[in-house]
């Protein structure tokens, strides 16, 4: 009689990394159609040249590394889908390359790749351009520009590690009705103007590539959580939290803080939340460390478009929260059945 | 750090050569970060430093390695303190006298040289064992490998945080720069890279045959 021995897990998923990222990216196609659909030629070449140097540089770190390739996994596209898409529209090629190929060497390579990275790769990539080309991160164009499908804008075409020409010549040739050249977040802050929330929702205002529509986010996300690929809880506590703290502020001073409908629906918040802040890699694993996990960058990122010198904070909330989820997770550890907790002395 | 051919008397090609490549200053030893970090915004002001440092350098390991003999094993740190701040004094005022602008760019780091661990370092492990026409060969390696190193740092810093390199612009008026460059992150990243591209250097000989256990 033959008998098998074997050690547990003895019930295997059918869910392996690669069937995840592969959900992840499919639900991002909406999200990407539509802001091809708000900018252009100019987001769909920011979105293949990004998400094209993400896979190369994958690819020549693998070999680097004598690794096999990892390009299956579908990580890499991931990355660069999600940095392309937090950058704004117009933002020059050569940058999105530099902003790529920073994501994932730095971002994640040098780690050891996927799994070890600390930090969601997409916003290493985006943090890096912020802080080297302050400026062409915040040019922005307006939707729905007259010639957006037979033209670039002049600031996708810069030759590279040269200058972006302004695009203001370009914006008046485009006959858009009271374009004011600043995200919702920005008039807010310095004009204390607040968009409307039908606006915020359908997508109607100036933003990053992938983060106008809320409501279309939103839809993917709840996808993506009743399929299981990713973790409700988190979102949930990211949205709450800074809902919360919006109230808090609102309820204080109503005539300077804005409602929290704006908070939820402006910015990167959306995007942010339902696909930045829940990379399985870099968020905490127990179900009261993601509560906590998601309540840190709701808060801090209300903090920081409230008092910080930046107009939108969701990016460093989330690189915060990443940074804090190793401590998250070993003080979270939940009780093995059975045992009693150990008091510390 | 340890040489098994530290005590023999004679000089040879590895005394000078040591500090340029085989455990350079910056990029092998990784010691005296903090000039290495703060000052390399730009070429001219790594070689300025560089040179600066070589000049303590040579003259403290010099001055060490005559009294060697004389100097009581328990106030030798102290003594040599005293040396090197000597030199560090005559340094500043000399950058002072020769060039403001520069000295203004520099700042305190000047005077920070006093507690440049390279300094200390070659003379704890080098300057108080050797003769001292070898220690100064020795020295002077070490400060062309400093030298080096920051002039690396401070060339790729300036030529992407710039545009230019000495001042001369390389790209022309519509170059954009990487502020982060000139900011202190822009320092971790190019030094990083720098370590990253010397280790590969370094390491090539002995990877070549078996290259199975990666990562």
């Amino acid at each position: 009689m033959s008998m098998e021995l074997r050690t547990s897990p003895h019930q295997v998923s059918d869910r392996s990394v690669p069937t995840i990222m592969k959900h992840v990216v499919l639900s991002l196609l909406p999200v990407s159609a539509f802001s091809v659909w708000q900018y252009g030629l100019s987001a769909l070449a920011l979105m293949l040249t990004v998400t094209a140097t993400c896979l190369i540089t994958e690819r020549w770190f693998n070999r680097a590394a004598a690794q096999p390739s990892t390009l299956g996994d579908w990580s890499a596209t991931i990355t660069g889908l999600l940095l392309a898409l937090t950058l704004p529209p117009a933002f020059p090629l050569w940058m999105g390359v530099v902003a790529g190929f920073v994501a994932i060497a730095i971002g994640k390579a040098l780690f050891g790749g996927l799994g070890n990275n600390v930090f969601n790769p997409a916003l290493i990539g985006r943090a890096f351009v912020q802080a080297a080309f302050p400026v062409a991160i915040t040019t922005w164009v307006p939707a729905f520009a007259a010639k957006r499908f037979s033209e670039f804008v002049p600031s996708t075409l810069t030759a590279p590690l040269m200058m972006p020409p302004a695009v203001s010549d370009w914006i008046k040739q485009q006959s858009v009705d009271a374009f004011t050249g600043a995200t919702p977040l920005a008039r807010w802050k310095f004009e204390n103007v607040t968009a409307s929330a039908h606006d915020l929702l359908t997508g109607a205002v100036t933003a990053s590539t992938g983060e106008t529509s809320a409501i279309l986010i939103l839809l993917c996300g709840v996808y993506l959580a009743a399929r299981k690929f990713l973790d409700w809880r988190i979102p949930a506590a990211v949205l709450a939290s800074a809902a919360l703290t919006a109230w808090l502020f609102q309820w204080y001073n109503p005539a300077h803080y804005p409602s929290p409908s704006f908070v939820l629906l402006s910015g990167g918040l959306m995007l942010g939340a339902v696909y930045m802040a829940t990379d399985m890699a870099t968020s905490p694993v127990t179900p009261l460390g993601v509560w906590i996990y998601g309540a840190v960058i709701g808060v801090v990122t209300v903090m920081i478009r409230y008092f910080g010198g930046l107009t939108e904070g969701v990016m460093y909330a989330i690189l915060l929260g990443n940074a804090l989820t190793p401590f998250i997770d070993q003080y979270t550890q939940p009780r093995v059945f059975g045992t009693r907790q150990k008091r510390k002395s | 750090m340890s040489q098994p051919n530290q005590a023999d008397e004679g000089i040879t090609f590895d005394t000078f050569m040591e500090g340029v490549w085989r455990q350079n200053p910056v990029f092998v030893m990784v010691l005296g970060m903090c000039p290495v970090m703060a000052v390399t915004v730009s070429a001219i002001n790594g070689i300025a430093m560089g040179i600066a440092t070589t000049f303590v350098l040579v003259c403290s390991s010099f001055l060490i390695s005559l009294i060697r003999h004389l100097v009581p094993k328990e106030v030798r740190i102290a003594t040599y303190i005293v040396i090197i701040a000597t030199f560090v004094t005559l340094v500043d005022y000399l950058i002072q006298a020769g060039s403001l602008a520069l000295y203004e760019a520099l700042g305190a780091f000047i005077q920070l040289i006093v507690v440049n661990c390279i300094i200390l370092g070659r003379a704890e492990a080098h300057a108080s064992k050797n003769p001292p026409l070898k220690t100064v060969v020795n020295a002077l390696g070490m400060g062309i490998g400093f030298t080096i190193g920051l002039f690396a740092l401070g060339g790729t810093r300036e030529i992407l945080g710039a545009g230019k390199l000495f001042g001369i612009s390389l790209f022309g008026e519509h170059f954009q720069p990487w502020v982060v460059m000139v900011l202190p992150p822009g320092g971790f990243f190019v030094l990083g890279g720098w370590l990253l591209l010397f280790a590969l250097f370094r390491n090539k000989p002995a990877t070549e045959g078996g290259h199975t256990h990666g990562a």
